[in-house]
């Protein structure tokens, strides 16, 4: 169980990022968390990923505390990050250095395969398209077998084609080991595709607004007119959301829709 | 090497061999009298009279010998406090200023003061040299590790990277490019400095050859010496891009079109 207790953030210059997040996910539930620019969404996946310190309240996994990078915990960035001088085959071995030789090539090797670069193991990560780099990115995210898989905006800066792909493709992936997922997105169809619930933010200072469980049957086609109309309410949501600007004022309380 | 790379080696030949064969001509015909600029003939006869007796391998290795020395002091120094500066926050603050303001001393300035202090023979002529590489590995290492991808940093955090490992797998290889070129500069400056330092007084050495050609009236020695320095340059400047090659195969530059 990740358990995400009264957690703030306060940055030096002052401004509180987030006020008093509360939110726990289930052993192989997917989280997705909408919101837009500055609602805090980045930091609230940094704080769990034990990037960032909180200034108050906590993170645990299992009941263990967060307070730095877990093994148990993998994370995809926005941008692919791989290491330009390794090939993709050492990007994805990256974070398992610690097994055997052997070992890490046949991991990566299995992870390359999983998200279809099997035949870009010895490619350098510049000669990669940017999708095929997040898949890549992904590899080296899995590859530890980790129970708790944080992306952070990992699509955005994709074409819609290679997006739509993509986001079929993270079920199927997730559908191995089927860690716990927490998804940072501006996208609320991609949100509706992915989650089993969805976390609507609103911004200055980033609390959460709203919880929703939409009871979409799997696998989710954007086409149906339940899907449509989910789509609808949380951007209707959102806007409540966008329009909740002066900090100080009233909190919002989270409540199920 | 491919057909690419020797007519690529031809076309930078065309010139230099025009303009000498030309002066060879010139020369041979009468129009000039090659006193002063002797012709190329004249140069290589030289080199050949100077590798014949020996004097050549002697001024050559002591010559390189002073610059091997040289660049490995200063890249050893340049190299540790470069690191120590780029990586630790409070060893900038303690050491920048100070180099930054050492720098800007012309180093052939401490040409007197390194004489008073470690006499005319090799030391001076090794410090100075060393002097010479430090500055542009030193700024460059520096700069190299302050300028690393912080999300590339973070992704080492997340995977959680000890100290030595971040060195190990991030901050070397994001800083090698930079740092194979400062090394590349600093040879070269290297080899500036070994005719400074043995100007200074030496009793072999290709510098010392260019002021023996000076003081005997023999531009043809002083145009061999010449020869032999850039021929040096050129070789042991290759050796280093050529070692660091395969090191930096990743990247992706900007590779100009035909």
């Amino acid at each position: 169980m990740l358990r995400i207790d009264n957690l703030s953030k306060r940055y030096p210059n002052g401004t509180l990022a987030l006020d008093g997040i509360d939110l726990e996910v289930a052993p192989g539930e997917i989280v997705g968390v909408v919101g837009g620019s500055g609602c805090g969404k980045s930091t609230l996946l940094r704080l769990i990923a034990g990037l960032e310190d909180p200034s108050a309240g906590g993170v645990s996994l299992n009941g263990t505390p967060v307070t730095a990078p877990r093994e148990e915990i993998g994370f995809v960035f926005q941008e692919p990050r791989l290491m330009p001088w390794l090939s993709i085959r050492a990007n994805a071995a990256f974070g398992i250095r610690h097994l055997p030789k052997a070992e890490q090539q046949a991991r990566a090797q299995e992870a390359l395969a999983r998200v279809g670069l099997a035949d870009f193991a010895n490619a350098w990560p510049r000669e990669l398209s940017g999708g095929m780099a997040q898949r890549a990115a992904l590899a080296r995210a899995l590859v530890g077998r980790p129970s708790v898989l944080l992306l952070d905006e990992p699509f955005s800066a994709l074409d819609a084609l290679t997006r739509y792909d993509l986001q079929e493709h993270l079920l199927e992936l997730w559908s191995y080991d089927r860690p716990t997922m927490v998804l940072v997105t501006h996208d609320i169809e991609e949100a509706l595709m992915l989650s089993d619930r969805v976390v609507v933010m609103q911004p200055r200072p980033g609390r959460v607004l709203t919880v929703a469980t939409p009871p979409l049957p799997r696998p989710r086609e954007r086409t149906d007119p339940l899907f449509e109309d989910w789509k609808h309410r949380l951007l209707a949501e959102l806007s409540r959301a966008f329009r909740h600007r002066p900090q100080g004022e009233e909190a919002f309380p989270a409540a199920a829709i | 090497m491919g057909w690419g790379s020797a007519s690529n080696t031809a076309l930078g030949l065309l010139v230099p061999l025009v303009l000498a064969l030309g002066w060879e001509l010139a020369v041979a015909q009468g129009w000039g009298n090659g006193r002063l600029l002797p012709p190329p003939s004249r140069i290589l006869a030289t080199l050949w009279t100077l590798a014949k007796s020996g004097e050549l391998t002697t001024h050559v290795l002591a010559t390189l010998g002073r610059v091997a020395l040289g660049f490995l002091f200063g890249v050893l120094a340049g190299t540790i406090l470069g690191a120590l500066t780029g990586y630790l926050t409070w060893a900038r603050r303690l050491l920048d200023p100070m180099l930054q303001a050492l720098r800007s001393i012309p180093s052939i300035a401490w040409v007197p003061l390194f004489i008073l202090w470690f006499g005319i023979f090799e030391t001076s002529k090794v410090i100075l040299i060393a002097v010479g590489v430090f500055f542009p590995i030193y700024l460059a290492l520096s700069g190299a590790i302050l300028g690393v991808d912080r999300k590339l940093v973070e992704v080492g955090r997340i995977f959680r990277l000890s100290g030595v490992e971040l060195v190990w797998r991030v901050l070397l290889p994001a800083t090698l490019p930079s740092y194979v070129l400062a090394l590349r500069a600093g040879l070269g400056l290297g080899w500036m400095f070994v005719v400074a330092a043995e100007f200074m007084g030496a009793s072999e050495g290709l510098g010392f050859l260019l002021t023996d050609g000076q003081m005997t009236g023999q531009p043809q020695t002083i145009l061999a010496s010449i020869v032999a320095f850039a021929v040096l340059g050129k070789l042991t400047d290759g050796l280093l891009a050529s070692l660091s090659r395969p090191l930096l195969r990743w990247q992706d530059s900007f590779k100009p079109g035909a």
